[in-house]
């Protein structure tokens, strides 16, 4: 195990970048969406609950799409807990907080993607509480064949589209839509150089930078998150970098709650490469860029990339796929040696799924551990032992015995 | 304040009996399955195709049943433990855990046969989430096909064009063929019309047993007693002449009951005092049912209307199933159950309970497995406070663990909670 330097260290020319990634994450008060509104009279910003919203669509009707991830661990949770049972996830709580706080007054709409039956329920407690604000209900098709799941699915998008126009967005356009879809692919791209870079050089950008740096995007548009990965980029790779003799490890834990930034540093400092994650799930739910064809319709091609190239998640149906073939995969792909299950504290989705990962895992001899947290978790000394026995083990043995 | 208790043993009806009989047959015929080359269907209740399923000549299991069936026998404490240590969250659904456990165990039913394996698992995903994932940790153990039926949510309590295409669509062209290949025959629809027509009027009757209970004294109790009256058609049943002929003799008993103005059976036998009416929202505990039910029963607390018994479908609001037109009815039948609906339809719903059935009180009964129903229960208990002035009380507890199950805590809690509707009861005659 070995302390390693730390996000934004002096001299260090992706310091100011980190600085700022940390501050737009952490900014609960939405200080980027409210410049954005300022300087964009009369558009509409739209926030949307983890995992995944379909981004394009939103900023070719004008919006700005604004992940709101909960309130993480820099918000008392005082009204929001008196909503819910102690059995249920930490995620929904903040969200209250931060709604009936005032702190998400700015949005002109809030998207409850059908990822669990308490973002769900949550989606009407948001009707209940805010009758006269615009919430919708955004139904992801678990039938992947585009003639059924993907056709329903653009019309969901249709739906959304409509009543965001309703509320003062710009009218749907195929030729806006068709450019929103550039700017994501263009904007997945550089994410991708970005993993790609962390996980051959994870001494050079750590998983924790990265995690700021695509976090980041959660409050800007495709382009301006673009500009500024590119900008990190350079910077990263113009460091001066030692190697850690660290062992790589992928994370898995189907993330809509976000783990304590101060979770994944504990991890790394605990001595462990996160080499590949699922993090921002949301960022990567349509794997590869989104195809689109001359004179196919935008939106069309938008529900086919999410039927038909949507990332395996907790959330979304197996399919005739092989469970675990995807982790599998990752972990060979990321040459890694072990993996961490991370699963928020009553994560339905995550906890359910991680037992046939693990079966998986161990038909193929690969090391696990696992672990559960929530979004406000503070002590992490516990995690740091277990992770740093994980990593001694994995790295004196091959493996997590 | 307990009421008086009644000595007469609690004879079962003649409903009750035919239940029974029909149940054991069931899991008879389950039993012998495979030795007569008959084919099973795993297949949850909200959302179940029973009529799709029989007129394929198919023999549907049903692994909540289960579940609840083994919490009721007290093994479902062994069987969650038994799940657990192979690695599944003490966080997540016991349901889950119970049939994984079962299953462990050597997969012994309800009535102490073993259960075949299925041919097919048909995933009707109606309403939770963790339908999905408990089928794909079935899928995992056995050897068979999985078909997905996605049912979209009614998030605006409204069914729309698109929604119910999208069901269709996907009956067509993939759960009826997938259900054709276990069966080895095609889907005869004048069949299927003929038990969609018998569930209808399985369904009125049922409706009727439900609507019962605007009498006082209520002859019914909707929930405990529910529980026993939704079986058939929440199960295997629904579209058979079995289930016609059950809910023909219910509805007679119910008549006759309102006729002498007597209240429910109760486990201690005929409730003698309606001193309370209560409606009910979230499931049951089922590991100590029967100590649950007197809880309410010795107080003399009726529940009069609940939302448990509307989860394999919401007949009252109006909903038939429609032999003219089989797949849309299908459809509409699986998008309506309760739990696929937005919590402001769900909480209009119970509104209404409350004020048809002239509730003097609503209880919220929030279990631990089951984020479908529970989370948002404590808005829609503050929500039903404001709107109709009727004040709400809630215990928290869980389906088939029974860890989460405090006898005492629940029970202080239940007994607080009616001399808090006593007292106000009084003020009020004052």
């Amino acid at each position: 195990m070995n302390d390693q330097p730390s996000t934004g260290a002096a001299g260090d020319p992706a310091a100011e970048l980190l600085t700022r990634a940390r501050r737009l994450s952490d900014d609960l008060s939405f200080g980027a969406v409210r410049d954005w509104k300022a300087g964009h009279p009369g558009r509409l910003a739209v926030g949307y609950m983890p995992i995944y919203a379909p981004r394009p669509l939103l900023e070719a009707i004008g919006c700005l799409p604004v992940a709101v991830f909960g309130g993480g661990d820099q918000l008392d949770i005082i009204r929001g807990d008196s909503y819910f049972q102690s059995y249920i996830c930490h995620i929904p709580r903040s969200k209250v907080e931060l709604a009936v706080s005032g702190r998400l007054d700015l949005f002109d709409g809030m998207l409850f993607p059908s990822i669990c039956d308490v973002i769900r329920n949550l989606g009407g407690m948001w009707a209940m509480l805010f009758p006269d604000r615009y919430g919708a209900y955004l139904d992801l098709p678990q039938n992947f064949d585009p003639e059924l799941g993907g056709r329903f699915y653009a019309g969901e998008l249709r739906r959304i589209a409509g009543g965001l126009r309703e509320r003062g967005a710009l009218p749907l356009d195929d030729d806006a839509l068709r450019d929103a879809i550039v700017r994501e692919n263009t904007r997945r791209e550089v994410l991708e150089e970005l993993d790609e870079l962390r996980c051959r050089e994870p001494w050079r950008v750590r998983a924790s930078e990265a995690y700021l740096v695509a976090r980041a995007g959660g409050v800007l548009e495709a382009d301006a998150h673009t500009k500024f990965i590119r900008e990190f980029l350079d910077a990263a790779r113009e460091r001066e970098a030692r190697v850690y003799d660290n062992v790589r490890v992928v994370i898995r834990g189907s993330f809509c709650e976000q783990p304590p930034f101060g979770l994944i540093k504990t991890l790394e400092a605990a001595g462990c490469d996160i080499v590949d994650d699922d993090f921002q799930l949301g960022l990567r739910s349509i794997e590869g860029p989104i195809q689109l064809e001359e004179g196919q319709d935008p939106l069309d091609a938008l529900a086919r990339a999410y039927v038909l190239n949507g990332a395996p998640t907790a959330s979304r149906y197996i399919g005739e796929l092989v469970k675990g073939a995807s982790l599998i995969k990752q972990v060979r792909n990321a040459n890694a040696e072990g993996v961490i299950f991370a699963a928020a504290s009553f994560c339905d989705p995550a906890l359910l799924d991680q037992p046939m990962l693990e079966a998986a895992l161990d038909r193929e001899k690969i090391p696990h551990t696992s672990l559960k947290f929530s979004e406000n978790t503070g002590q992490f000394q516990v995690i740091r032992e277990q992770a740093g026995a994980f990593s001694d083990a994995v790295k004196l043995w091959g493996s997590a015995a | 304040m307990s009421t008086e208790k009644n000595t007469e043993p609690a004879a079962k009806d003649a409903s009750q009996l035919r239940q029974k009989r029909m149940i054991a047959d069931h899991f008879e015929r389950l039993s012998r399955a495979k030795e007569e080359g008959k084919k099973v269907v795993y297949t949850f209740v909200p959302g179940n195709l029973t009529e799709l399923i029989r007129s394929l000549d198919l023999l549907p299991v049903l692994p909540e049943i289960n579940a609840l069936q083994s919490g009721m026998r007290k093994l479902s404490g062994a069987y969650i433990a038994e799940a657990e240590k192979a690695g599944h969250s003490e966080d997540v659904c016991t349901y889950v855990k119970c049939d994984i456990g079962m299953m462990k165990s050597g997969n012994i039913g309800p009535t102490g046969t073993k259960l075949p394996e299925p041919d097919l698992l048909l995933l009707s995903y109606t309403g939770c989430f963790t339908f999905m994932k408990w089928f794909e940790l079935l899928r995992e153990e056995y050897n068979c096909p999985v078909v997905m039926l996605h049912v979209p949510y009614q998030p605006d309590g409204r069914i729309t064009d698109e929604m119910r295409k999208y069901v269709v669509d996907q009956l067509e062209r993939e759960v009826i063929p997938a259900l054709e290949r276990v069966a080895g025959k095609k889907l005869d629809m004048n069949d299927l019309a003929r038990r969609l027509e018998l569930s209808h009027r399985a369904e009125d009757d049922l409706v009727a047993v439900w609507e019962s209970a605007r009498n006082r004294p209520s002859p019914i109790d909707g929930y405990f007693g529910g529980v026993y009256y939704i079986g058939p058609i929440f199960s295997a049943f629904r579209g058979t002449e079995d289930a016609v002929a059950y809910y023909s003799e219910l509805r007679a008993e119910v008549d006759e009951r309102v006729r002498q103005k007597l209240g429910p059976t109760t486990p201690d036998g005929l409730a003698m005092e309606e001193k309370f009416r209560l409606v009910v929202e979230g499931p049951p505990n089922w590991t100590n049912f029967h100590d649950f039910w007197r809880m309410f029963s010795r107080e003399g607390a009726t529940v009069v209307s609940s939302t448990y018994t509307r989860v394999g479908g919401l007949y009252d609001t109006g909903f038939r199933h429609n032999p003219e037109h089989p797949l849309d009815s299908l459809a509409d039948y699986c998008l309506g159950c309760y739990t696929n609906l937005g919590l402001p339809s769900r909480t209009q719903l119970l509104e209404r309970y409350i004020k048809d059935y002239q509730a003097d009180g609503f209880l919220i009964n929030s279990v631990k497995s089951c984020n479908s129903f529970s989370a948002g229960q404590l808005l829609v208990l503050r929500e039903l406070e404001k709107r109709t002035g009727v004040p709400g009380g809630f215990i928290e507890s869980d389906l088939v663990d029974p860890r989460y199950f405090g006898k005492a805590n629940i029970e202080n809690r239940l007994q607080s909670y009616m001399q808090m509707l006593d007292a106000r009861k009084g003020k009020v005659a004052s």
